[in-house]
């Protein structure tokens, strides 16, 4: 029967991946001095389960190398290696190795066993050297032995003596037997004399000892492998029967079986122990190459970035809880389904209450039916968290400085597609954190900050996105060297008056870049922008604010779900948009406002304690209004990012929910616009991005003010 | 019906074991570690126990010892999944009480095979 | 819907479909823009559907006329019309819209193009295709695939792209953003 392998290789990878992550997360957090076991034993599991797997799976590459990685770890737990600090590192590299390769597989491509060459040679070298124990002795092999024994002429005389227990250990002579029949032609009588008296038998011992003889052709590999099991507690003879001998000359006399010289052959080897571990690794085809200089790191990274970006998965794993509250609900759909069914199929006006009910209830069922399928696609961000413990620590080691991590927010829950997007900006913006914010340890001293720079990573839910913050205590922003670059490259003109906030944003500008000398972490200055692009096609956005000297705050917000949205529709003119409600404080007449007219810039509408500037939609989209006039229209107060600003508009309509269709897809973003969705009639409605509206009608944050001065940081 | 009680932490073993033994017409329970795999053996009658060493929770050597004091399990055949080099492991085994070994990585043939010979 | 036009719609999409689950093959649906016939790999055409008021996209290039709902799929529609320069352009009851697939660097993209009147789907042979050297030299050379002729016809053939979309040089009308 051949069973087709591959299809077990899918899980294989997936729980490779997971133990990878296991060994890492350990790793990063083992204190060498003071090894706890569990933890070390848990490493060494994940690695013994990778090493098992791919032997099975044919996985060869990854087996040989794992084998090494192993056989150290074992050595560790069993206190017979001291593990040093720089041991972690390159276990760390270990891991990446095998991550790669594993990748590679899963790609379809060959193991690259370049760098798992150079690896193994370091562990080489430890397990060589480093140890303080006798290497374990290793069976060169167990079902098959290597020297050619002697092969019988005729066949063999075996004599049998078993443990006493060997029926406790499920083993039956039986059933050995019955093997060595198979080889050849078989006698058996057994050797009674030491079973005892009935009286004092225990009759789950083994008090009989039996001679075999095995005519025929069988090597004595053969028959020594049938008693593999057994032969440590048990006394076992093999003697060749001698050339000529027939069976009828063998007498079956158990008194007269006299064993010639004794040829014990024992299964394990005592020759001159060898340091077979060693052996194991000084692996058959590779010859040892002198170590590679290191490659230079830019070409290195980009090689890692390409292996390691994974396609995105295709399966989610769900709770069970989600999927039964599931079912629960379309349990609940489906009475409401039947009950309607009844009432409209004997429909009389009296009815009609009861059918409104009805219909309020299916309306009800249906929303919670679609909240609880969108929160199967939502995971904890921790899983977008969990590579950055890894890459601070390798960071922070590359550039010299000290750096702590510290995560909040991890069981913040958000789309699988948005997390899995996001993951590469957040990449990169820590990485700019880490490169271009925090200061040496030197600097930090002298700055008179500690020693250790902090960054954080913070999610949140907040109405109904989910914000993302990447915070760090380092230098700020250089307002200076950013503007004096924006003017240089054309960004700007030195005429320009900017804020401070719009000098910063000035980052996310294609083509920027302030780094002197361009470090292959973050410094070419086509990040940002790509950065800042990769998250307006998810619908969100980000910021950055800073304070010199003190540190930087990136922002970024994301819808919590790309599909579905609670709209306001308001009609400019001949043109019907959608705001979405939840950024809807209120709507008011224009007419009997306070409305301050500002030369050069917007109107400011003056409501109640707050300066809330105007913003001007038939204007700034180009569309023909029913009104111009301000006191004509109706205006719609509406809060984004923590300022608030004052929709102009004709008219407002319904309120729906929609299914936000991308404009992406088929054309490209566009400013102002988050996406579009199909009305009920049909027609395609645009969706408007508050944000984006800002930004075209030229509204700086400065221009939204509250007549108190209060902490800017409160909502209104 | 002969029932195998499959025992190894890695899925993807598990998954080949059990589709292995069960084209081969056994009946297959899976446990993915020690005590996952003592309480199917009081719940089930187990033919033969095919289980990992390495795992948490409970490892196999201890597996081994807690199902030999059960009286059910007295003889059922026990097979210890070790690698090569891991001779002490074997050797733990045996004194645990466990029958015999397979040893990683096997292919689905070699399986077969093994527990053919000792189930008879 | 226009019924009138349905009737020339209809049997046309049939036949596209038809073609299309049969063997691929250097077919074009071909129409005209203005004086000129031009073509398209039938492949790329999902279906052609009767003009219909667009949603106009704000601030977009004068040629993008906007969205349109195209099988609960959001797409933009270009007047092909503009894009090759065609001075006059007219939406009467022969006016169509002829969805088509684009490829891209990723997916692809569906994007449907007003032109004045879809004509017939006709082959061309590799033989009967030239490149057209007048044309190298304007902005839309890069849609020119070559020129089919056959007796009676002269196509141009167009291999469209997404670049349709974006804004024509020289003729922005975009909107510069207000310094704040």
């Amino acid at each position: 029967m051949s069973v087709d392998l591959s299809q077990f290789h899918q899980v294989f990878f997936e729980e490779s991946h997971e133990g990878l992550d296991i060994m890492e997360s350990a790793l990063l957090n083992i204190d060498v001095s003071n090894i706890d076991s569990e933890t070390i034993n848990e490493i060494f599991r994940a690695a013994h389960s990778i090493k098992g797997g791919s032997g099975t799976f044919g996985f060869n590459e990854i087996a040989d190398f794992t084998h090494v990685v192993e056989t150290l770890l074992d050595l560790i737990r069993s206190d017979q290696f001291v593990m040093q600090p720089d041991n972690v590192d390159l276990f760390l590299k270990s891991v990446d190795c095998i991550r790669t390769m594993i990748n590679e597989l899963e790609g379809g491509s060959t193991c690259d066993t370049e760098q798992a060459n150079v690896l193994k040679q370091q562990f080489e070298v430890l397990l060589d050297g480093g140890f303080s124990g006798e290497p374990e002795q290793s069976d060169a092999s167990e079902t098959k032995v290597s020297a050619k024994d002697e092969t019988g002429g005729n066949g063999w005389q075996i004599y049998f003596k078993p443990d006493i227990d060997i029926l406790r250990t499920g083993n039956e002579p039986l059933r050995m037997f019955r093997e060595l029949a198979e080889l050849g032609e078989l006698s058996v009588s057994a050797v009674t004399d030491e079973i005892p008296a009935l009286g004092e038998l225990d009759p789950e011992a083994c008090y009989t000892a039996w001679n075999l003889t095995l005519w025929g052709d069988a090597d004595e590999s053969q028959v020594k492998e049938i008693f593999e099991w057994v032969v440590d507690e048990s006394e076992l003879t093999i003697t060749p029967l001698s050339l000529g001998a027939d069976r009828h000359a063998q007498t079956e006399s158990p008194q007269e079986v006299s064993l010639e010289e004794p040829q014990v052959q024992d299964l394990t080897s005592n020759a001159a122990p060898q340091n077979l571990v060693s052996q194991n690794l000084v692996s058959k085809n590779v010859v040892p190459q002198a170590p590679k200089p290191e490659r230079p790191k830019a070409e290195k990274k980009a090689g890692d970035a390409k292996k390691e970006s994974k396609p995105e998965s295709v399966s989610i794993r769900v709770g069970t809880d989600k999927i039964d509250n599931l079912i629960n609900m379309v349990g609940e759909l489906v009475i409401t389904q039947s009950m309607l069914g009844e009432i409209g199929s004997d429909f009389t006006v009296e009815n009609l209450p009861k059918l409104m009910a009805g219909l309020e209830q299916l309306s009800q069922h249906t929303r919670e039916l679609q909240e609880s399928v969108m929160s199967i696609r939502m995971l904890p961000i921790s899983f977008a968290f969990s590579r950055f413990p890894r890459l601070v620590h390798d960071m922070s080691q590359n550039l010299s400085k000290k750096v702590e991590l510290i995560l909040q927010g991890e069981n913040t829950e958000l789309d699988k597609t948005v997390m899995e997007r996001i993951s590469d900006p957040l990449v990169h913006l820590v990485r700019n954190s880490l490169d271009h914010g925090i200061e040496s340890p030197e600097q930090r001293l002298a700055a008179g900050k500690d020693e250790m720079g902090q960054i954080t990573l913070s999610a949140f839910h907040q109405g109904g996105n989910i914000v993302i913050q990447i915070i760090d205590d380092g230098a700020g922003l250089n307002k200076d060297r950013i503007l004096t670059k924006a003017i240089e490259k054309g960004l700007v003109s030195d005429s320009d008056h900017l804020s401070d906030e719009q000098i910063y944003d000035l980052i996310f500008r294609a083509g920027f870049s302030t780094a002197e000398a361009v470090t292959d972490i973050s410094g070419r200055g086509v990040g940002m922008d790509v950065v800042r692009r990769n998250i307006q096609e998810l619908s969100g956005s980000v910021e950055v604010e800073s304070t010199p000297g003190s540190g930087s705050v990136f922002t970024i917000r994301l819808p919590l779900t790309l599909a579905i949205l609670d709209g306001q529709l308001i009609r400019v003119g001949q043109n019907v948009y959608i705001l979405p409600l939840i950024s809807i404080i209120e709507s008011i007449q224009s007419y009997d406002q306070a409305i301050h007219r500002v030369s050069g810039g917007c109107d400011i509408l003056r409501l109640r304690d707050e300066y809330v500037p105007i913003v001007r939609l038939w204007e700034i989209f180009n569309v023909k209004p029913d009104s111009k006039k301000v006191e004509d229209g109706l205006l719609v107060v509406v809060e984004c990012e923590n300022i608030k600003v004052a929709i102009l508009i004709d008219d407002l309509q319904a309120q729906q929910q929609v299914v936000i269709k991308s404009l992406n897809d088929n054309y490209t973003t566009v400013e102002g616009l988050s996406g579009a969705t199909i009305l009920g009639d049909g027609t395609v409605s645009l969706i408007l991005d508050i944000g984006g509206l800002i930004k075209l009608a030229g509204v700086s944050k400065e221009q939204y003010k509250k007549v108190e001065h209060t902490d800017d940081s409160e909502a209104a | 019906m002969t029932t195998i009680l499959a025992v190894d932490d890695s899925a993807s073993m598990r998954q080949m074991v059990t589709f292995t033994l069960k084209g081969a017409g056994y009946d297959v329970i899976e446990a993915s570690d020690g005590q996952d795999a003592l309480d199917k053996a009081k719940v089930s009658a187990v033919d033969l126990v095919l289980s990992d060493i390495n795992m948490p929770i409970m490892d196999g050597i201890e597996l081994v010892k807690n199902l030999r004091v059960i009286p059910d399990y007295k003889f059922t055949p026990i097979l210890m999944l070790t690698t090569e080099s891991a001779s002490d492991k074997k050797m733990a085994g045996k004194n645990a009480g466990a029958t015999g070994w397979l040893v990683k990585p096997f292919n689905p043939d070699q399986l077969l095979a093994t527990i053919k010979k000792v189930l008879g | 819907m226009n019924t009138e036009e349905d009737g020339a719609i209809d049997p046309l999409n049939a036949s596209i479909a038809e073609i299309k689950s049969g063997e691929a093959s250097e077919q074009y649906l071909t129409f005209f823009m203005g004086k000129e016939e031009f073509g398209v790999d039938i492949l790329s055409v999902q279906e052609i559907r009767g003009w219909e008021p667009v949603t106009p996209i704000p601030n977009s290039p004068e040629h993008v006329l906007g969205v349109m709902n195209l099988r609960g799929t959001v797409a933009p529609i270009i007047d092909l019309r503009m894009s090759f320069g065609i001075e006059e352009r007219r939406y009467t009851e022969k006016t169509v819209v002829i969805v088509l697939t684009i490829p891209t660097e990723k997916k692809s993209k569906i994007i449907g193009v007003v032109v004045d009147a879809v004509s017939d789907v006709c082959s061309f042979t590799k033989s009967e295709i030239q490149p057209s050297p007048e044309l190298t030299q304007t902005d839309q050379a890069q849609y020119v695939k070559g020129l089919g002729s056959t007796e009676d016809k002269m196509v141009i053939l167009l291999q469209l792209t997404e670049c349709l979309m974006a804004a024509p040089k020289g003729r922005d009308k975009q909107r510069q953003l207000k310094a704040g």
